[in-house]
């Protein structure tokens, strides 16, 4: 359980760290906190020559509240962003998905840009990221672009960063206007373990109770996380009774490939997460009607 | 063959220096470079917390980053929770107190894990207590007399003994 040997560089600015994943192509693996990677170095699933170390990097951090959003950079702690003051007014989502994230001792190391680059397809943030349909930031030497939640995750620990880019920051909406409700849901053998299925949605609702606008997704039960954009357009106008809860969140389900292993076989996954996802839709229409400003 | 790397960690308060390869963890450092032999190395892929130490007041799992990642930086491991030599802190106290340990193996992680909730939560709810050792694995106690011991260096009556 010890990492093959490699070399190492701490960097102090985004340029240097660019240039040597240029230079090194995938053999360079950037390295912030370190929380996906350095387990998998331990298990040598991971081997690479070189790790560039990006803790130190300014262009790298902050969180700052614009108009429509919050912003984080990349290299934010997940402790930091649970307790910074705009994303738990403006992101209550996040805040609620990042208590699933590990435990205390992992975030206050772990990165919010790390999490969404590994995309672990159980991993909390790439959820909430999908279903608030969050505006990732991407830098290499050459360019910088920007990539929407929807088209960043590409599989299982695989995104639209390629071998010679950064993630830099992460744009987060804020659903602004009142009668917003969000909840998360997830289940894990043990707290702090790799969800078995997880669930989340963000609801808002005008002051007769019809539904204004609506996200719901699902994690852990495929290769990326998912969201349900068909299914939930369709519920725009409408005021959610229990029976339609039901429907969409079986229907959602019936959209999940989950895949099996010794914990949970696919049928009991499906099941599991038809039952999250009914229980996010009633938890956050319900605190929507709650929220009205 | 890996380039060495010259850094310097305060270690409980003593800034340490040594040449390492990248590839020691911070916890590999700690006990095979400096002798401190108090933080127990578990799985070595951050899950069981046996390696817990505090990185600049934080508690984080030392097995999951390389020493070199902590170069400037200081940490704390369980041999710095004591005021003196021969002495135990509080918390270590009511660890005794309430037969909070039995094979050991964990105690490290779990006096850091709660020294560090204590530092922020000096009177911290039962609740708090679950959720701050929720990482760390303990197979002797069952964790009840643990989160006691925590919830007796925290009351007032504990701290009378203490």
């Amino acid at each position: 359980m010890k990492a093959a040997p490699f070399d190492y560089v701490r960097v102090d600015h985004l340029d240097a760290a660019l240039t040597l994943l240029e230079a090194h192509g995938g053999d360079a693996k950037l390295i912030a906190g370190g929380q996906s990677l350095v387990p998998m170095m331990a298990m040598r699933l991971a081997r690479p020559a070189l790790l560039v170390d990006i803790h130190r990097l300014t262009d790298l951090q902050g969180v700052a509240r614009y108009t429509d959003g919050v912003s984080t950079g990349a290299g934010v702690r997940q402790s930091q962003m649970e307790n910074h003051g705009d994303v738990i007014e403006g992101l209550p989502l996040v805040k609620q998905a990042l208590r699933w994230v590990g435990h205390q001792q992992t975030r206050n190391r772990g990165t919010v840009g790390g999490s969404l680059v590994y995309a672990d397809p159980s991993a909390e943030l790439p959820l909430a990221a999908m279903v608030l349909d969050a505006q990732i930031h991407i830098q290499s030497l050459a360019e910088k672009r920007v990539v929407s939640a929807a088209d960043f995750f590409l599989g299982p620990m695989f995104t639209a960063v390629g071998d010679a880019e950064c993630l830099t920051r992460i744009d987060w909406p804020v659903w602004s206007g009142g009668r917003v409700g969000t909840a998360f849901e997830e289940t894990a053998i043990r707290q702090g373990d790799f969800a078995m299925a997880s669930a989340a949605c963000q609801i808002q609702l005008n002051a007769e109770g019809q539904i204004l606008r609506l996200s719901l997704g699902a994690g852990g039960v495929s290769g990326t996380p998912l969201v349900f954009g068909s299914l939930t357009d369709s519920m725009i106008g409408k005021a959610l009774t229990s029976d339609m809860a039901k429907d969409l969140a079986q229907a959602a389900a019936r959209l999940c490939d989950p895949g099996s292993d010794m914990h949970a076989g696919a049928a009991y996954r499906t099941h599991l997460v038809g039952v999250l996802l009914e229980r996010v839709l009633i938890q956050s229409a319900q605190q929507a009607s709650l929220n009205a400003l | 063959m890996t380039t060495q790397h010259d850094i310097g960690i305060r270690v409980n308060g003593v800034l340490q220096h040594r040449r390492v390869e990248p590839r020691t963890t911070l916890v590999d450092f700690l006990r095979d470079e400096l002798g401190l032999t108090g933080t127990h190395v578990g799985c070595e892929h951050g899950v069981c917390g046996a390696c817990t130490v505090m990185l600049d007041d934080q508690p984080v799992r030392s097995c999951c980053m390389f020493a070199v990642q902590a170069d400037e930086l200081s940490v704390t491991t369980v041999e710095g929770l004591a005021p003196e030599r021969g002495q135990l802190s509080k918390i270590q106290d009511a660890f005794c107190e309430k037969h909070a340990l039995q094979c050991g193996y964990c105690t490290p992680g779990m006096l850091i894990a709660c020294q560090a909730l204590i530092n922020r939560h000096p009177h911290p709810t039962e609740a708090q207590v679950r959720e701050a050792i929720s990482s760390n694995l303990c197979r002797c106690t069952g964790y009840q007399q643990i989160v006691d011991a925590v919830m007796h260096a925290t009351s007032p009556q504990g701290q009378t003994h203490g």
